[in-house]
């Protein structure tokens, strides 16, 4: 910060700040249009030839060298036919692909991809063979969900690896559910018909798409309806109010303790 | 029989004069009338003069007594609202993900209490904070107790007492934790089940009993009901009452210093003052409780659902003070490579299942506990003292017990830490297995490692305290002498520290002995042999002789050096 101030009436300052504010700007508009985008492309007949042309370019450049050339697969990466357009929203949608590193999962990151340009690749891997498809807004309008029912389902499908409070869970060798505060209604909606990761395949026949509704709709009722307790330590239960009560509760009673036996000098 | 001394201790007159005795002042007048139908001259004189000594320390017993009165008092609030049956009705409540699931009454009411009740919610996080601090200020109390050596001769009933009271804690915890009726202390009733049907051959029938029939059942959740708030809280008190009888009893310990011995107890009465601080202390502790149960969520227990058998929730864990059951479970292997460590016990009526990777894992948790209460005996066995101790060991001046508590210590550390082993994972990045693993590792290295090395800082500790007491403190001043070296100051420490430093008992091994017999049993050997991991390792404290010729070494040094150094000087010159 002090580095900052020092610097903030070097010659060059005024054409950083302007630099700064025509990229906020430019950012911005780019963001705003491409999500008016997103939501035309919905409907999976609309990719248009031009979007799998264009999604096929982005494809080889981007992805080819572990999925190989036609989305085939290869020792890095598995074969993407029949993926769907679902299964490309939600791993390049959420930053997941292209994957930063090998490991035991791909994680969460800033998407590489806008809007558009996520479309494009799911158009492409769709034109591939037939799979799930971005879901239709009907599905994730959450003002119509039953949020006790998607409760009770989230307890019996999900709760096992995301926790009851949906904070996430470990699974073997490194490998997580992560927590779902935040995520995306369609993205939520895509993990469980593609099963991501290490997830299993929640498809249209195991859990209708009203009930992945009422699911989603549970989540973010949780999600703005607020703690009702206070702080929420993590949602992690048992194990971080024990860790509270050895560190604070500990900490405020021994302070208390050294001042009542505390002798006036 | 025996009879009342027939000599009377005042004669009729000074009877008389105490029955027409009227005070002057109202609050004289008060007193009096009380005094004369009571006795609390008595009471108080017998209590009220009872000298404690002042420390810190000394205080984690109060915060479990005054948190358990906490805990009794909310709970007696939550049990006006909580119903504990487990008969089936429909959420008609306000929390809106719950309504129309079908749940038992007993959850239905939790809820009830949470969202309907009017700071139903904030006295059920009062109750579940105040028993997290129960046991842990027990637990803490006790390792207090532990390493200051506060258990031996005349208190190892007391401290007995004590265990039980910790054994009962747990159960009241236990108990209270599983009365919700949701997935979680569900999930905590199974593995209590799961640990019975372990048993051999009776194991079934106990869980039956138990759970009056198959699990769940329907009958578990009043009968915990029952031991939560009457037969456990009742125990409880009982034993609190035999606890600070016998701390009346043998009065309280003091921490070596001047003028503290076996013979006298230093500190202040309980009466005026440690009784108003004892008092204000009472609603520190409601204060911190009330800090945290305004502040903290505690058991969600609206996230977990109702029971059901079958979902088993990430993060299922019981509160701290079980982590280390549920811990050990986790660290057992179900089976070593291909060998199964389950096997079938052939009897008359076809053969009982043996699941040795439920049974082992009690054995160390039965070491651990059946350890606890017997320690006070172990120890004196082990030493060979039978002196009555009223002053405090510092905990450097018992290495071997203090090296021996902190092995124990992360034995439980482990296994405790062990039921976290998934958050553990997931927060710091790292494989679920590879957690598991090393966690076993520490099972076994984690005691050996902590003995040795808390025995080696215990005697480097007491190494200090010597150099202390034969040197004084390093003032941070460099002096240059007139002959040019330069030399650190050293600043001689005052009497009453001095005296906290030199006065300890460091006792010396006791080898095995023969008995009255001749012959050295197979038990004195074991016995000299833990003598010896205990005590062959030894800092002596400084003695008299020791102090006064570094006290004329001293002398020698500063003041005498430049003339004897000037002297010497002279006469070689004068050659």
């Amino acid at each position: 910060m002090k580095a900052l101030s020092q610097q903030r009436r070097h010659p060059l300052a005024a054409v950083a700040l302007l630099l700064v504010g025509l990229l906020l700007t430019g950012g911005l508009y780019a963001a705003a249009t491409s999500v008016n985008e997103a939501q035309a492309s919905n409907v999976p007949d609309a990719y248009s030839a031009s979007d799998v042309e264009e999604g096929e370019r982005l494809f080889v450049a981007n992805c080819a060298t572990c999925h190989g050339i036609n989305a085939a697969g290869s020792d890095a990466g598995p074969s993407l036919v029949g993926a769907g357009a679902a299964a490309v929203d939600f791993q390049v949608g959420t930053g997941r692909m292209p994957m930063q590193m090998s490991g035991p999962q791909a994680k969460q990151k800033p998407a590489q991809f806008n809007d558009e340009q996520t479309m494009q690749l799911a158009a492409y891997v769709a034109s591939l063979g037939a799979g799930p498809s971005v879901p239709e807004d009907e599905y994730l309008d959450t003002s119509e969900g039953d949020i006790s029912r998607g409760g009770e389902l989230f307890r019996i499908n999900c709760a096992m690896c995301h926790n009851a409070a949906a904070a996430g869970g470990a699974l073997t060798e490194g490998k997580f559910a992560p927590a779902l505060a935040g995520v995306e209604s369609k993205h939520i909606y895509e993990a469980m018909m593609t099963g991501p990761q290490n997830m299993p395949e929640f498809n249209d026949s195991n859990i209708p798409a009203v009930d992945k509704r009422d699911i989603i709709a549970f989540l973010k009722n949780n999600e703005s309806q607020g703690v009702p307790g206070g702080f929420a330590l993590g949602s992690l239960g048992p194990v971080s109010e024990g860790l509270l009560i050895w560190t604070l509760g500990l900490v405020l009673l021994i302070g208390s303790m050294v001042w009542l036996t505390s002798r006036s000098s | 029989m025996s009879t009342q001394s027939l000599e009377p201790k005042y004669t009729e007159a000074q009877y008389s004069e105490v029955d027409q005795y009227q005070p002057a002042t109202r609050t004289g007048r008060i007193s009096n009338y009380v005094d004369q139908r009571v006795g609390g001259t008595g009471l108080v004189r017998e209590f009220g003069r009872k000298v404690f000594p002042d420390h810190w320390t000394f205080m984690f017993g109060e915060v479990a007594l005054y948190s358990f009165l906490i805990t009794v008092v909310s709970g007696a609030f939550l049990t006006f609202w909580f119903d504990p049956s487990m008969a089936s009705t429909q959420y008609e409540g306000s929390y809106a993900p719950m309504q129309g699931v079908e749940m038992s009454t007993a959850y239905a009411t939790a809820l009830e209490l949470s969202f309907d009740v009017r700071g139903g919610l904030f006295m059920r996080q009062l109750h579940h904070w105040g028993a997290l601090m129960f046991v842990m200020a027990m637990a803490v109390h006790m390792l207090r107790v532990f390493f200051t050596g506060a258990f031996r001769k005349p208190r190892e009933l007391n401290w007995v007492v004590g265990c039980a009271l910790l054994v009962a804690g747990l159960g009241a915890g236990f108990t209270g934790y599983s009365l919700p009726d949701e997935v979680l202390s569900g999930n905590g009733l199974r593995i209590i089940d799961g640990m019975l049907k372990a048993i051999p051959m009776v194991g079934t029938y106990i869980s039956f009993f138990l759970f009056g029939g198959e699990f769940p059942g329907d009958e578990v959740i009043p009968r915990l009901y029952s031991l939560h708030i009457f037969v456990i809280p009742a125990v409880i008190l009982i034993l609190i009452a035999v606890h600070l009888f016998m701390v009346v009893v043998h009065k309280h310990t003091q921490y070596p210093g001047p003028g503290r011995t076996e013979r006298n107890v230093v500190g202040y009465p309980i009466g005026p003052v440690y009784a108003a601080k004892a008092g204000g202390f009472l609603f520190v502790v409601f204060g911190v409780l009330a800090l945290l149960a305004g502040l903290f969520q505690i058991n969600a227990l609206w996230n977990y659902g109702p029971y059901d058998p079958s979902p088993v929730q990430a993060g299922t864990q019981p509160d701290w003070y079980i982590g280390w059951f549920d811990g050990v479970l986790r660290l057992m292997p179900g089976s070593i490579g291909d060998i199964s460590l389950e096997f079938v016990l052939p009897t008359p009526w076809g053969g009982n299942s043996v699941a040795l990777p439920v049974l082992i894992p009690m054995i160390p948790i039965a070491v651990l506990l059946l350890g606890l209460f017997v320690w006070p005996f172990l120890e004196a066995w082990i030493t060979g003292d039978k002196k009555e101790h009223h002053v405090l060991d510092r905990p450097r001046n018992a290495p071997g017990r203090t090296a021996f508590g902190m092995a124990m210590m992360v034995w439980y550390f482990v296994m405790w830490g062990a039921a976290s082993s998934d958050l553990v994972a997931v927060q710091f990045s790292l494989s679920l297995n590879d957690v598991i693993i090393w966690l076993r590792v520490l099972f076994f290295l984690g005691p050996i490692l902590a003995f040795i090395i808390t025995k080696r800082i215990c005697l480097a500790l007491q190494r200090k305290d010597r150099e202390i007491v034969l040197h004084g403190n390093e003032a941070g001043v460099i002096e240059m002498l007139p002959h040019g070296e330069f030399r650190e100051k050293h600043n001689r420490v005052n009497d009453y520290e001095l005296f906290t430093l030199v006065a300890y008992e460091s006792p010396e091994v006791t080898p095995a002995r023969p008995n009255a017999k001749g012959k050295v049993s197979l038990l004195e050997k074991s016995r000299a042999g833990l003598n010896r991991v205990f005590f062959e390792d030894r800092v002596a404290p400084v003695s008299r002789e020791e102090y006064l010729e570094a006290l004329s070494h001293d002398h020698h040094e500063s003041s005498a050096a430049l003339p004897a150094a000037a002297s010497a000087q002279l006469e070689s010159s004068k050659h």
